[in-house]
């Protein structure tokens, strides 16, 4: 277990590297002649108004609750998954009421147009 | 491949690594002055945790946490954070005006968990860890643990319906 | 310590590198096969001015990144800047280490002090292979989101928050086209996934065969996540410049881009490997670097299909992109597990 792990974790070092060393390099080897037209905002040519970090749509933010409410669904979904073969045949009804229970708030969700994007 | 943990200490570092990424990332959570940045630190601290789970031999913890806590609701807090566009600017005072009330709450807080833990024995399982701990974790759900089970689905529910219900007055009252 | 534990260890950390290493050659390669087939799709040569057919074109390509300029410019968060394309990289390359690549351990031919080397096929046959490929996945986010954040540019920004949002979302019917592989298998373990496909039907039981809605919604998906076409969003560069990426050139523009095609790539590689049966093939399991040819011709006709629908369809209004996954992939993929589900369920008892 842990030994499995153990080269996930040798993979991530190598993976970290490749990226650090990489911008090392291109570090290395840039030509520098600062401008103070490069440290500006890109924006087509137009000097930025206002403040970047506007408030945006809560949009996002609905879609990113409903998202972590049905990512620990699947993750609950994932052990029974697993073991169904095993399991009684009721213990298959008690796992769909639980997906039907879920399935209502996405409903509800839909019907009150939080899915919408307007 | 025959391996032999004992051999090398490779369980304590990889324990101190962890550990300074969950503690320095609590720190960095609380001490940094710009609100982003202390999100990120708790993903940091969040990492951590999962490592802690790995150190157990609790694999599907530790990915859940993972999924979970760095993947979703870190970033719904990140969401959260550039939601509100006020409390974006550097530099902010951390402390509020009742930052002396919260002090003696936190050392007595504080106390209280020095103590548990150095009353409490901590007693060690002699148990093998089990192989197939997803499989295990099946059994439990719909065998002994239904009840929970279906409980958590309810709460889940009544989770997204608050949240939706919330979020969406909120829209309503921005377009009024 | 032993020295034969020693050897294997060393062993074992070189294959990872040289894993980690041919990726990064896989992504090269793709680029250029990219542009070739994109120019013969639309009737053009694609490129071929530099060396033979224009196959030297993707180093000069590299070489051109690493002597750009690196301009940081003066109004980012400098730190969460730099961190951003490294952490969209590395996830995308993390999450090839479940993925079984040959059935047995390969022997290698000489001995290395007196040692026999064997290697396993694999980087880590964790027991949870199919949801750390998920949490690995729901990591790439963060990249995109901080990219986002820490350039302090309104395009940036937009462009940072809508791929986060079409990331989170694609993530869940994902999740659950897996999910009903996994309700077939019973086992979340990928090499078990393989065994099983291997095992039945002259090892030709490949998942796509019973559960085709799963395998549609998981390509589209991965096609989704990757930020491929027709879910290019993050680079609109006719309403968003560039997306997130706005501020970003040189070579840590480079990175952002290698990540979008290992993402790819390591996502062809993971549907290989759970619907179309991984290295399973005839022989395979004797010869494993069969297995390891196997394989790779699937991912191939993946990644070409891939490219063949970047070709084919033109890229999908953000509003269509959610109501598409929130409304129809959501629900069709929850109904299949739920129908997977109750079909065994009549089928074992």
């Amino acid at each position: 277990m842990l030994q499995e792990f153990e080269f996930l974790g040798v993979l991530g070092a190598i993976t970290l590297t490749i990226p650090v060393v990489t911008l090392i390099i291109a570090w290395l080897l840039r030509p520098k002649k600062p401008n103070p037209a490069k440290q500006e905002t890109y924006e087509s040519g137009i000097k930025t108004i206002g403040d970047t970090w506007v408030q945006f749509k809560a949009q996002y933010y609905i879609y990113a609750i409903i998202f972590v409410v049905f990512d620990i669904e699947a993750v609950f979904l994932f052990p029974f998954a697993v073991a169904l073969r095993q399991l009684p045949l009721y213990s298959l009804i008690w796992a769909i009421v639980f997906i039907v229970l879920l399935f209502d708030g996405l409903l509800y969700g839909w019907r009150k147009g939080a899915l919408h994007w307007n | 491949m025959p391996f032999d943990p004992s051999q090398i200490p490779i369980v304590q570092i990889v324990f101190f690594v962890m550990t300074a990424c969950a503690i320095g990332g609590a720190i960095g959570v609380v001490s940094s002055p710009n609100l982003f940045h202390s999100a990120l630190y708790l993903v940091l601290s969040l990492f951590g945790v999962a490592g802690y789970y790995v150190l157990l031999s609790a694999g599907f913890l530790a990915v859940v946490q993972l999924m979970v806590y760095v993947g979703a609701i870190a970033i719904l807090i990140l969401f959260a954070i550039m939601f509100a566009r006020r409390l974006m600017g550097q530099g902010e005072n951390q402390n509020n005006q009742q930052w002396w009330l919260s002090l003696p709450i936190v050392m007595i807080l504080f106390a209280v968990l020095v103590g548990v833990v150095n009353t409490v024995s901590w007693p060690v399982s002699g148990a093998e860890p089990t192989g197939d701990t997803v499989m295990e974790l099946g059994h439990a759900f719909l065998g002994s643990y239904l009840i929970p089970f279906e409980v958590v689905s309810i709460l889940l529910s009544v989770a997204l319906i608050g949240g939706i219900f919330l979020a969406r007055e909120k829209v309503e009252a921005e377009e009024a | 310590m032993d020295l034969e534990f020693i050897i294997s260890l060393i062993v074992q950390i070189v294959m990872i590198g040289v894993i980690a290493v041919a990726l990064m050659t896989a992504f090269a390669a793709m680029v250029m096969v990219e542009r070739k087939l994109l120019g013969r799709f639309t009737l053009r040569y694609g490129p071929n001015r530099v060396g033979k057919y224009g196959s030297l074109q993707i180093i000069a390509d590299m070489f051109k990144l690493f002597f750009k300029e690196e301009v940081i410019p003066g109004h980012v968060e400098r730190t969460v800047y730099l961190m951003a394309p490294g952490l969209a990289l590395v996830p995308a390359l993390m999450a090839f280490a479940v993925v079984p690549i040959a059935g047995a351990p390969f022997t290698l031919p000489f001995q290395i002090m007196g040692t026999p080397i064997t290697i396993n096929p694999w980087i880590a046959n964790v027991n949870v292979g199919v949801l750390y490929i998920l949490a690995i996945g729901s990591l790439g986010t963060y990249g995109v989101i901080l990219g986002g954040w820490s350039s302090n540019n309104k395009y940036s920004l937009l462009g940072g928050l809508r791929t986060s949002a079409q990331m989170l979302s694609y993530e869940l019917p994902m999740g659950l086209a897996m999910l009903s592989a996994i309700l077939i298998v019973g086992s979340m373990q990928l090499t078990n996934i393989v065994e099983f496909q291997a095992s039945y039907l002259g090892g030709f039981f490949w998942l796509i065969l019973v559960q085709p809605v799963a395998f549609i919604v998981f390509y589209i998906c991965a096609l989704a996540e990757a930020g491929r076409s027709p879910f290019d969003l993050p680079e609109t560069e006719n309403e968003l410049i560039a997306g997130f990426s706005t501020e970003y050139g040189g070579m840590k523009f480079g990175l952002f881009f290698a990540a979008e095609y290992v993402h790819m790539i390591v996502v062809s590689f993971i549907m290989a490997t759970v619907f179309l049966g991984g290295w399973s093939g005839p022989f395979a399991q004797q010869a494993p670097f069969l297995g390891i040819g196997y394989l790779l011709i699937k991912v191939a006709f993946i990644l070409f299909t891939m490219i063949w629908v970047r070709a084919s369809i033109p890229r999908v209004r953000f509003d269509k992109l959610m109501k598409f996954c929130w409304k129809f992939l959501l629900p069709v993929s929850i109904a299949n597990a739920a129908a997977t589900a109750l079909v065994l369920a009549v089928l074992f008892f």
